[in-house]
This record gives C-alpha cells, sequence and structure tokens, in this order.
C-alpha cells in the first residue's frame, strides 16, 4: 500500500483545531516525510490509547456504582472470583492486542525513517556550538564548502542528509515540521535524513539542554523549491565587498577574529559567517528578528540580549556600531 | 510489659535522639525531612512557573533558571521520592511482620544519618550560592571539567552517593527483615502484597543503584584527577555516561513506582472490605516489572544515534511494561467493584491515581516508540509525561498512605474535611496544571529553556500551567496542615480505625518501642479478618532486645536474634563518611586519609558485645 494514502486512514481528523493553531515549530504540522509519519504514528496512539483510557474510566466507574450499593458490615474473606478471573484473561488479551498494533506501527514508521533514499542526498553539514549552528553546503561549481549559520534552506522534494557535529557539549537538531530529533553528539558523526515537501519558514531549536542560552539555540528552516534553491546557493557563494569607512572595523578590528566575511580580511572561526548575515531572518540564533536596529543592539550589548553569550561586547564607537550594522544588514 | 518497655525503650534527652535505633522513630525523621524537601523543590517549581507563564519573562535570568530546574529535579528524584518510599518500608515493614524492629537496627540510622548528609550536601551549598545547574542527570562533556568549571557539578555527583549509600543500606536491611524475619506462618505465599512491593522494590535498588554511583564517581575522578572517561579526545565515550546513568534511571523509576502499588494495593484491600483479587497475579506483574525495568534504559536514549534495530528491541521491551502495569489496574478495580467499597480519603486518592496515571502510562507508551520520541523526548510532552507518572503515579499513592496509616503512626484520625479539600485541589490542580504540557510539547516547546519569545504562541497553556500548579501547591499545603493539626486535635483512632486486615492494625496506636506485646501467628494473607483473637506465640525474652528469625519460603521459626542496642556509632561512622565524600571533591588524597576514621568508627561500632550469645536456636515452647 502507497504510504501516503495507509496515512490518511488514519487522518487527524481530531487535531484540525490543534493542527490549525500549531505553527512552525510543531510536529503537528508536517511539512516533510519523517515529519509525515510520525503525525501518522501519532494519531494512530492517541486513538488507541484514547479508547484505552476511556474503558479503564468506565470500568472505575461501573466498579465503584455497583460497589457503593454493596453495603455490609463484615468483610468477605473468600469470595468467588471465576468470572472475574475470565475478564483478567480478556483484559489481558486486549492490552496484547493493542500493545502488537502499537509495536507494529512504530516498526513500520522506524523503517520509513531508516529508508534507502540517500542516493540522490543532498549533503548539509551541521555543527552545534555553544549556541548557535555552523552550516555548510557543497559548492556545486567548486570543491570546497560552502558557509552559513543559523539558516537552514533545504530544496523541497528532495533529500538531504544532515551530517551533525559538535565542537563542543551534547546538542540536539530538531527540525519538527520536517522530522524528528537526532543528538548531536561531540566524538560521534551522527546523521539524519530529511525529506521536506513543503515550501515555506520552519524553524528548528537545539532540544538537549547544552548550557546558560540552550533558549536561544535556534534556527530558521525555509524550504525552497528547486529553483529557488539552488539560486540561494549560488548566492551564498559569492563573496562580499569590502566594507567602507568606519566599518572596516569589521575586517581588520576585533570583529574579525571570531567572524568570517568571504572576500575580506576577516577569517575568524570562532563565530558564525556573515557573508550574507543581512539576508537571514534572525539575529543571534533566532534571538532578535533581523534589523538593522537588532544587529545594533547586538553589537553593542550582546550580554544583555543573552546573557552568557560567547560574543563579547567589543570597544566600538556609537558611529562605528551604527555603520557595522549598516553594512552587515546590507549583506543579503 | 513494662519490661518491655524498659527494655526497648530509648534513653530520654539529646542522647536517645542521637542513638536510636527505632525504626519508627527514624522513619518519622526521614518523612519530616522528605516533608521539607518537598516543600522547598515545590516552591522552586512554582518559581519557575511564574517564570514561563508569559513569554519573555524577566523574573530569572538563565543561571537561577538552570539552577531552580536542577535543585527541584535533583531534590525530588533524589531526596523526596526514593527516600520517602524507604521511611515507610521502614516504619511499615516490621510493624506489618509483627516484628520488633528491623533486622539491622543500626543500619537504619546510619542510612537516615547519611541521607541528612546528602540533603545538606545539596541545600548548604545552594545557601551558599554554589548550585549545581546543569539538571537532574549531568551529562557530560557540559558537567566535565572543560564546561563546568568550580565545584557545583561535583556537588551534585558527590549529592548523589550520599543517598545511594542511604538507599542501598535501607534495601538492604528491609530485603533482609522481610525475607528473615516474618512471623510464624507467614510463608510467602501469605505475605501481604505491600511487603511483596517493598522486597522488589529492595532488590531492585540493590541492583539498580551501584550503576548510578560507578558513574558520579567516574565523573567526579575525570573531574578531579583528569581520567578521560569521557571525553572524546581522551579515547572516552560520552554516551558510556548516557548508558551508565540511564541503567540506573529508569528502574530508578519503577523503583519509585513499585512500593506505590504496594500502597495502592493496601488501601484497595483494606477499603473494599476483600482480599486483593488477583494477589499471584499481581504478584507476577510486579516480578515481571522488576526485571523489565532493566532491559530498556535506551528509550531515554533514543534520539543519540544508535542503531534503529537496537532501538526498536528496546521500543518492544519498553511497551510490554504496559501488559503487567495494565493488570494491575485491572486488579484494583476488579477489587473495588466486586468488595463492598467505602471511599474515606485514603480511597479517594486510589481513584485519582487511576485516573492520573494511566494518562501517565498512555502517554508512556507513546514515548516508548523510538520513532515517536523522536518528535516527543526533550519537549514539554515528556515533562507532562513524567510528572504523570511520578506525581500521578506515586505521589498520589502516598499521600493515601499518608492518610491511611496517619492514625496508626500517631493515635490520631485526620480530619476526613480537609482530607477531601486537600484531594481536590491537589489532583485538580495538577490535572489542570500538567494536562496543558503535553499540548506545549506537541506544539514544539523544548525543556529546560529559561524563556520564550512570543511568536512561539505558547503564553496561554503557560499560564493555565501556572495557575494549577499554584492550586496544587496550596492543596499539598492543606495536607501538611491537616497532618499537623490533627495531631494534636485529631480523634483518638483506636488500634484499628480502618477495619484493617494486615498485622499492623493489632499493634497499639502510636506503637510501643516493641511494636507488639508477643509474636503473632498468621494463618492467612488477611490476619485479622481470619481471627477475632489473633493467635500468638512467646518465648522471646522481655528483659533483653531478641527478635525472631525465621526460615526464608516457609517462615518456620529457627532463632532469637539479639538485636542491637541504641548506639552513637551509627551517627559518628555517617559523619566519617561524609567527611570523606564531602572532601574527595576537593582532593583525592581525601580518600585515602578518610578511609581511616570510617575504619576506626566501624571497628567500635562493630565491636563484640558482652552476651551477645544468649541469642541461639529457638527452644520448642508452646509452639
Amino acid at each position: 500500500m502507497d504510504g501516503r494514502a495507509a496515512m490518511r486512514l488514519l487522518s487527524p481528523a481530531f487535531f484540525i483545531p490543534l493542527a490549525a493553531c500549531a505553527g512552525r515549530q510543531s510536529p503537528l504540522a508536517p511539512a516533510g516525510l519523517q515529519a509525515e509519519w510520525q503525525h501518522w504514528l501519532l494519531m494512530l496512539m492517541f486513538w488507541v490509547c484514547g479508547i484505552v483510557y476511556a474503558l479503564v474510566m468506565a470500568l472505575l466507574g461501573v466498579s465503584i456504582w455497583r460497589g457503593r450499593h454493596r453495603l455490609a458490615a463484615a468483610p468477605e474473606t473468600s469470595p468467588d472470583d471465576r468470572r472475574l478471573s475470565r475478564g483478567l484473561g480478556l483484559w489481558a488479551g486486549m492490552i496484547v492486542a493493542g500493545l502488537t498494533i502499537l509495536i507494529l506501527g512504530s516498526f513500520v514508521v522506524e523503517r520509513e525513517l531508516a529508508g534507502e533514499r540517500r542516493r540522490e542526498a543532498l549533503v548539509v553539514r551541521v555543527t552545534g556550538q555553544q549556541w548557535w549552528w555552523r552550516i555548510q553546503y557543497r559548492d556545486p561549481a567548486g570543491t570546497g564548502w560552502i558557509e552559513t549559520a543559523n539558516e537552514l534552506h533545504l530544496p523541497a522534494g528532495r533529500t538531504a542528509r544532515i551530517e551533525l557535529g559538535s565542537v563542543d557539549v551534547i546538542h540536539s537538531f530538531w527540525v519538527p515540521n520536517v522530522a524528528g530529533k537526532m543528538d548531536v553528539i561531540p566524538g560521534r558523526a551522527n546523521a539524519i535524513d530529511v525529506t521536506p515537501h513543503r515550501v515555506g519558514w520552519f524553524r528548528g531549536q537545539c532540544a538537549e539542554f547544552c548550557g546558560a542560552q540552550h533558549a536561544h539555540m535556534a534556527f530558521d528552516v525555509k524550504v525552497d523549491t528547486p529553483a529557488e534553491f539552488a539560486a540561494w546557493l549560488a548566492a551564498q557563494a559569492r563573496p562580499a565587498p569590502a566594507p567602507s569607512g568606519a566599518a572596516v572595523v569589521v575586517t581588520n578590528g576585533p570583529c574579525a577574529s571570531c567572524h568570517t566575511i568571504r572576500g575580506t580580511a576577516a577569517r575568524g572561526r570562532a563565530g558564525p559567517d556573515l557573508t550574507h548575515v543581512g539576508g537571514r531572518r534572525s539575529v543571534a540564533a533566532g534571538t532578535l528578528p533581523m534589523s538593522r536596529g537588532a544587529l545594533q543592539g547586538w553589537i553593542a550589548q550582546p550580554q544583555a540580549l543573552k546573557p552568557g553569550t560567547l560574543m563579547p561586547a567589543v570597544a566600538l564607537t556609537g558611529a562605528q556600531i551604527d555603520a557595522v550594522a549598516a553594512y552587515l544588514e546590507s549583506r543579503k | 510489659m513494662s519490661r518491655l518497655d524498659e527494655t526497648w525503650a530509648d534513653r530520654p534527652g539529646w542522647w536517645g535522639f542521637l542513638t536510636t535505633v527505632d525504626h519508627k522513630r527514624i522513619a518519622a525523621r526521614y518523612i519530616v525531612t522528605v516533608v521539607a524537601m518537598l516543600f522547598l523543590a515545590g516552591m522552586l517549581a512554582l518559581d519557575m512557573r511564574l517564570q514561563l507563564s508569559a513569554a519573555n519573562g524577566t523574573r530569572m535570568g538563565p543561571q537561577l533558571y538552570d539552577e531552580s530546574f536542577s535543585l527541584h529535579g535533583s531534590t525530588m528524584l533524589f531526596l523526596v521520592s526514593v527516600p520517602v518510599m524507604e521511611a515507610m518500608g521502614i516504619w511499615l515493614v516490621p510493624l506489618m511482620l509483627g516484628a520488633r524492629n528491623l533486622a539491622f537496627p543500626r543500619l537504619t540510622a546510619f542510612s537516615y544519618w547519611l541521607y541528612l548528609g546528602g540533603v545538606l550536601m545539596l541545600w548548604v551549598p545552594h545557601a551558599l550560592g554554589i548550585t549545581p545547574d546543569l539538571g537532574w542527570f549531568e551529562y557530560p562533556p557540559l558537567s566535565g571539567p572543560g564546561y563546568a568549571p568550580g565545584h557545583r557539578a561535583d556537588i551534585w555527583a558527590q549529592m548523589i552517593t550520599f543517598t545511594e549509600v542511604a538507599a542501598l543500606s535501607a534495601s538492604v536491611n528491609i530485603a533482609a527483615t522481610i525475607l528473615k524475619m516474618r512471623p510464624p506462618g507467614m510463608t510467602l505465599a501469605r505475605m501481604p502484597f505491600f511487603l511483596w512491593a517493598m522486597l522488589i522494590a529492595s532488590l531492585m535498588t540493590i541492583f539498580a543503584l551501584p550503576a548510578v554511583m560507578l558513574v558520579t564517581s567516574m565523573l567526579i575522578a575525570d573531574r578531579l584527577v583528569s581520567t578521560q572517561f569521557f571525553t572524546p579526545a581522551g579515547g572516552g565515550d560520552v554516551l558510556l555516561f548516557q548508558h551508565l546513568f540511564w541503567f540506573f534511571g529508569h528502574p530508578e523509576v519503577y523503583i519509585i513506582f513499585v512500593p506505590a502499588v504496594g500502597f495502592v494495593s493496601a488501601i484497595v484491600e483494606a477499603f473494599s472490605r476483600r482480599p486483593l483479587f488477583g494477589h499471584i497475579a499481581m504478584v507476577l506483574s510486579l516480578l515481571s516489572i522488576s526485571v523489565l525495568a532493566f532491559g530498556l534504559w535506551v528509550h531515554h536514549m533514543f534520539a543519540v544515534g544508535l542503531p534503529r534495530l537496537g532501538n526498536d528491541f528496546y521500543t518492544a521491551a519498553s511497551m510490554v511494561i504496559a501488559l503487567p502495569a495494565g493488570i494491575q489496574i485491572f486488579c484494583w478495580i476488579a477489587t473495588i467493584g466486586s468488595g463492598r467499597p467505602r471511599f474515606a480519603t485514603p480511597m479517594l486518592w486510589v481513584v485519582g491515581f487511576i485516573a492520573t496515571f494511566v494518562i501517565g502510562g498512555l502517554s508512556g507508551v507513546m514515548v516508548a516508540s523510538a520513532p515517536l520520541d523522536l518528535q516527543l523526548t526533550d519537549t514539554y510532552f515528556v515533562v507532562a509525561h513524567f510528572h504523570y507518572v511520578l506525581v500521578g503515579g506515586a505521589m498520589f499513592p502516598l499521600f493515601g498512605a499518608f492518610c491511611y496509616w496517619y492514625p496508626k503512626a500517631t493515635g490520631r484520625m485526620m480530619s476526613e474535611r480537609w482530607g477531601i479539600i486537600a484531594f481536590v485541589l491537589i489532583v485538580g490542580g495538577f490535572n489542570l496544571g500538567f494536562f496543558p504540557m503535553h499540548i506545549l510539547g506537541l506544539e514544539g516547546m523544548p525543556r529546560r529553556v529559561y524563556t520564550y519569545g512570543p511568536e512561539m504562541g505558547w503564553d496561554g497553556l503557560n499560564l493555565l500551567a501556572t495557575i494549577g500548579s499554584t492550586v496544587s501547591v496550596l492543596g499539598g499545603l492543606v495536607l501538611v496542615a491537616n497532618a499537623l493539626l490533627s495531631y494534636w486535635r485529631g480523634a483518638p483512632a483506636g488500634a484499628d480505625p480502618w477495619g484493617g486486615p494486615t498485622l499492623e492494625w493489632a499493634a497499639p496506636s502510636p506503637p510501643p518501642p516493641y511494636n507488639f506485646e508477643h509474636t503473632p501467628v498468621v494463618t492467612g494473607v488477611a490476619p485479622l479478618w481470619e481471627h477475632d483473637d489473633l493467635p500468638v506465640m512467646t518465648g522471646l525474652k522481655d528483659d533483653a532486645r531478641e527478635v525472631l528469625v525465621t526460615s526464608v519460603l516457609d517462615a518456620i521459626p529457627l532463632y532469637r536474634q539479639h538485636s542491637p542496642a541504641p548506639s552513637i556509632w551509627p551517627l559518628l561512622c555517617a559523619l566519617a563518611v561524609s567527611a570523606m565524600f564531602v572532601g574527595s571533591i576537593f582532593t583525592a588524597w581525601a580518600i585515602l586519609w578518610g578511609m581511616v576514621p570510617i575504619a576506626v568508627g566501624l571497628i567500635l561500632w562493630f565491636w563484640p558485645v558482652r552476651g551477645r550469645a544468649t541469642s541461639g536456636p529457638l527452644r520448642a515452647r508452646g509452639q
């Protein structure tokens, strides 16, 4: 049977009101093949477990009702339990049947998640760091890697193999609308296959506690049409023009010791690549929506906006901050 | 009578307080400490709920929030849930056995003092501003030397060592008592179900806890002397920590839950006024849970990238737990339905338990599925799940047990009216507060975030969760106030206010230091319902501390055993052990030099006492 058809058999009729308000970071609004299978399994579980719960409550209610009408003084020390024993057997049989359905359902979905789709897969490297995501694509024109940060673009309808690495502690990569989690563990090469098929903006977030700013280790996910994706990647590959005026501190001042802006002297590796930072949707791993004001605030007072962040407040004049923010915002 | 009193009473005053080996006094100490811990952890929870009740909360920064959830989780798991179950066992097991004390009375005292050491180990540093801040399971490398400088992580790790040594001492004690000190006639087949639950929980503790002591010791070694157990660059493996931790961590849940099953069964039996339906099925289901519990720790690690076929095995193993748990639920409901139930407060807690715990069990089936768990783990869905299991599944039965045995412990009845008010507030508030967390998890809210933006749309349900939790905490205060006021004002209870079936109801309320004047003789699983006059055996001395030792299977009397008298050495040994544990945070030499006072203390503790040889084979007399 076709997988999608099987999924529709258990369509989430019940969850429609909930799914409608579920946003761009929710397994209830799947936009990828893996998340769809997981959603199907959630619905299966929901119905089976819901029926079981209703049954238990009904039994409890009947028992209380019947018991209350049976008042007697002395305790019964040797009741006849033959009928109850048959009931227990029946109950155990029902549990076994329910569990069989759920275990088989889990196996089917597990098999789908592990499906062999990697032949045509787009390889994306994602590296978790305290508290942001380094994202690298293979350069279609050359042999190198094109680097960006905190914004993952994926082409619709094509499986991407996300290769996960960590340079410090354990993180967890999670884009619930597209697929489930995979932990990002130092010393281990984990990978997760995701096949998004609905175009749009989604959100991912670190799901394993990783220190002070675990709450602000998010990233935006854009599922593009294949043509849009190719255009975006080509744009990302382009280097940046050098800054001028007061903004030169970004390439020859303190910023450059941690950040890279391709095509300029800024080649630091500790922080996110800023070559096309102005084209991203948010600042500081999902902490603020992208705007010149947000960039100014972030440069001036990173510790106030994201306490504990490894980005220090560097000594820049107001004019320098404004110029740097304007330059970065223009880096679409 | 008065000679028994003289023989078993503690010295008055402080010396008696410090040296007592009376299981009831020690259990009361445990419970008072646990209630204080429960209050503090509840306050932390409320504080966190207030922070999260609206988007961009400013009540706490990340550091304070991380400390709060770490302290809340560690306190609840290590300083409340496990110790309170041990405490109930320490108090109840000898009474339910018709025995004068536990098998190793001084070990009971030692266990409490070390538990208190664990409490101080966590909360004194908190008062000094050195609070652990990495959760109740501190995964390396985040807790390793590279990312957690200072002593916060060490304090957490040594707090675990304290409480686990305490729990192991209590468990060995309880298991030995149940196996060797049952009254004549109480064969294993006639053993009340609660004692099965305590025996199984104790054996599970003995098998599970060494794993966590090992793993926290390895963590301390990594931090203190640069072993590389968990450092990938040094040939270590960060996942090793998770395997060892959860090999303990999953059975831990059942170590908390299994005694609760015992409470529920005891209450259902007493208030339905018929023996528990399916006694054998219940015992077998507990045994199967205790075995299965050790084979499914990987379901806490489905997202770490282990081979999928292995994950499937653990999926099936985890789901299978639903079978024995479902059988237990059926047996309780069947007992109520075929009995003559009275719905006093303890029984209300059972109803609240079933209605709440089954939700937690079913959400447990959901997270047991590896592919689905990848969406649910580390979200608020899991937070909802384990609170339903631990609060609904263990705390509600505990509150019921508290109300059920309170008259026995104090000689007074608790107020029914205030008991019902507390029940409604706690159960209602809990469900109001924690059910929305399932939905929050499905809307993508991860665990352990100190704040979230308004664009996420999580604020409404979070506010509801805060309101519900507050109501629940208010109910907890009513429960404690009821217990305190009833202690002075409650109606006198008499020996057997509920018409209970098991031996503890044959002792006076509150029980005297020697518990029972004579050792009861048992002919069935509900001895007090079978005889108007409980048969007893005589032969234990009343001018020396003696207990009866019987055979493991059939409880045939074997020996009169000398029972140790009060002693200061358990306290002094606990102090020596504490000094070593605390010192080992700072220097590895503390382990070497710390051994010396411990050795001296243990030698003096076990110094042979003249007259001990009065123990010996039981003379046949009146048997």
